[in-house]
């Protein structure tokens, strides 16, 4: 006997909001054929600051694991790019991975101290291994040691893809790397969201959202609440070290003081995530939006930019706790990434009130 | 055959001694109630043989298995299954996805698998009209059968409630009794800690009374509560 009940995600919205995601990711990817250099920077630090605040939801949102040291993945996996290519001659592209790689190595013992901690300990916790990365890194002479170094010119000539890229566009090799950059940048981003999408929509997905309820219930209905903040602090840390190659492969010059910045690659994040809503797949995609315009209106104005920033997040977290996407939803009922399944079908089911 | 047996087991907070020595053996098929006086241990009973907590000495056997150190999360996927004293739903997720998180966890298995079992669940425990509601809005009579039915939902062997039917009326009472004969016959082993002794003298074939982290009696319902140490301790309860 077949039962009468199904099980459904979708909404009206969220078949639209796909409909117009994909034409928009086409868009975008066709981009550098209509759109300036200055653009398509632009472009590349919204993908990229995307790319590690959808990370840093995915660890604080729904891990609950709010860590302050995602600075220590963007900087090893920026300096592991370096080192690939300065030391092993690797092309700077596929020194992505080996990014990704490193911030994933440095992500087992890191979380194996971290998690011992609880909370606001753990957050410092994270701070501190973030530090020591730093300084660890700043011994290193072959890349440059405290003072930093550049990507070397023949690498970067040599890079793949930017003659294509030159020809094809006809712009300087600077521009077709800028180009490249935010090609990779934007695979990223999509590749990012869609994975996070899917994990859940998984029955993992559903584990850590009852792991970030009630971790005690959660394991006495057999989740193993331990392996499901490995799973998200790995996943996370390997994400962010990609997007941190990518980041000072497009800066082509690195420093262990900007590349281990808690402002630049901590802060700002929770910032976007904050403002945008934590714990949704939306909330990130308007903070970044949000941080852009603050940027770009807010430059002139030095330390009072900072100021301002602090005094929106502020004002967010006390009349908005649940971010911009949070009073959308809340307005609208609007969700573009639905996860809840809804059951339908069945006798008693109308009665539902 | 025994499905579950404690042997010597003892637990303390700091210089308290919550648990004492406790041996019990219950059979296969069995319902056993646990009765005793606030403070009593009951919980931290439970907490052992979930594996919430982890006993300072003794064993715990579950089929025939050493399960002492066993974390809780594995012994739910061999069939212990719980209710909470205090219901500890996941708030933001829908009465269906409580379910679908313990089904699917509970049991090893996919979404499409347990979709069934989560439905067959809802009915028998009348929740399917809040199928999609959010658990956080529950009322505390929803909260309590939520638990029961996202214990079931793990498909256990054996089933532990906490205080399952206090604060019910007595027609919300029979409704649940009934739901929880229906799975004792089924073949689920239960054991039951509940104050409303009524509703528990109907279910279980044997009672377990606890006092300060001790068995001082385990036996028939009917000489259990005609013994002198029981009516002692609940001297002046109304039973």
């Amino acid at each position: 006997m077949a039962t009468p009940y199904a099980v459904t995600t979708r909404t009206p919205a969220s078949s639209v909001a796909m409909i117009f995601g994909l034409i928009l990711v086409a868009v975008l990817f066709a981009a550098p054929a209509f759109a300036g250099r200055g653009t398509i920077q632009d472009l590349f630090f919204i993908l990229t600051m995307l790319v590690l605040a959808q990370f840093w939801n995915l660890l604080a949102g729904y891990g609950g694991l709010v860590s302050v040291g995602q600075q220590a993945f963007v900087g090893l996996g920026a300096y592991a790019l370096y080192g690939a290519v300065i030391l092993g001659g690797i092309d700077p592209v596929v020194s992505i991975l080996i990014a990704g790689l490193a911030a994933l190595v440095l992500a087992v013992p890191t979380a194996f101290f971290a998690f011992r901690l609880q909370g606001a300990y753990f957050a410092i916790g994270t701070w501190v291994i973030a530090e020591v990365a730093r300084l660890s890194v700043a011994q290193w002479r072959a890349v440059g040691g405290g003072t930093g170094t550049s990507l070397p010119r023949d690498a970067l000539r040599e890079m793949m893809l930017v003659d294509w890229i030159g020809e094809a566009f006809d712009v300087r090799a600077s521009a077709a790397r800028d180009i490249l950059a935010y090609w990779l940048a934007l695979t990223l981003a999509v590749a990012t969201i869609a994975g996070i999408y899917w994990l859940l929509r998984t029955k993992r997905g559903l584990a850590l959202a009852a792991v970030r309820d009630n971790t005690e219930a959660a394991r006495s209905v057999g989740v193993d609440a331990g392996r499901m903040k490995w799973v998200v602090f790995l996943t996370s840390a390997f994400g962010t070290g990609l997007a941190g190659g990518m980041i000072y492969l497009q800066k082509a010059r690195i420093s262990p003081d900007a590349a281990f910045s808690v402002t630049d690659w901590t802060a700002y994040v929770i910032f976007i995530v904050v403002i945008g809503g934590i714990g949704t797949i939306e909330g990130p995609i308007i903070g970044v939006l949000v941080l852009f315009l603050l940027q770009s209106f807010l430059a002139d104005f030095g330390t009072w930019y900072l100021m301002i920033l602090g005094l929106i997040g502020i004002g967010v977290m006390l009349f908005a706790p649940r971010g911009l996407w949070g009073l959308i939803s809340e307005r609208t009922g609007l969700q573009l990434f639905p996860v809840r399944r809804r059951l339908t079908g069945g006798p008693l089911m109308d009665k539902e009130v | 055959m025994t499905v579950l047996s404690l042997k010597n087991v003892s637990k303390s907070f700091g210089s308290l001694k919550v648990t004492d020595d406790v041996s019990f053996d219950v059979p296969r098929g069995e319902a056993l109630g646990i009765i005793g006086p606030n403070g009593a241990g009951k919980s931290t009973l439970f907490n052992l043989v979930t594996g919430n907590l982890t006993p300072d000495a003794g064993r715990i056997e579950f089929d025939g298995r050493d399960v002492t150190r066993m974390p809780a999360m594995r012994r739910c996927l061999d069939g212990v299954g719980r209710s909470f004293q205090i219901p500890q739903p996941f708030e933001k997720l829908t009465v269906f996805e409580n379910l679908l998180v313990a089904a699917t966890h509970g049991r090893a298995a996919s979404e499409a698998e347990v979709l069934e079992p989560c439905t067959e669940v809802l009915e028998r425990t009348g929740l399917l009209p809040k199928s999609n509601t959010a658990a956080g809005a529950l009322s505390l009579l929803e909260r309590k059968r939520l638990e029961l039915a996202r214990a079931m939902a793990t498909g256990p062997k054996l089933l532990l409630l906490d205080e399952i039917a206090g604060g019910l009326t007595d027609a919300e009472c029979q409704s649940l009794i009934q739901t929880i004969r229906d799975l004792h016959s089924g073949g689920v082993t239960i054991i039951w800690i509940e104050h409303v002794l009524h509703a528990l003298t109907s279910v279980v074939e044997r009672l377990l009374v606890l006092d300060f982290g001790r068995v001082i009696g385990i036996g028939e319902p009917g000489s259990i509560m005609e013994s002198r140490e029981v009516k002692e301790i609940y001297l002046g309860i109304d039973v």
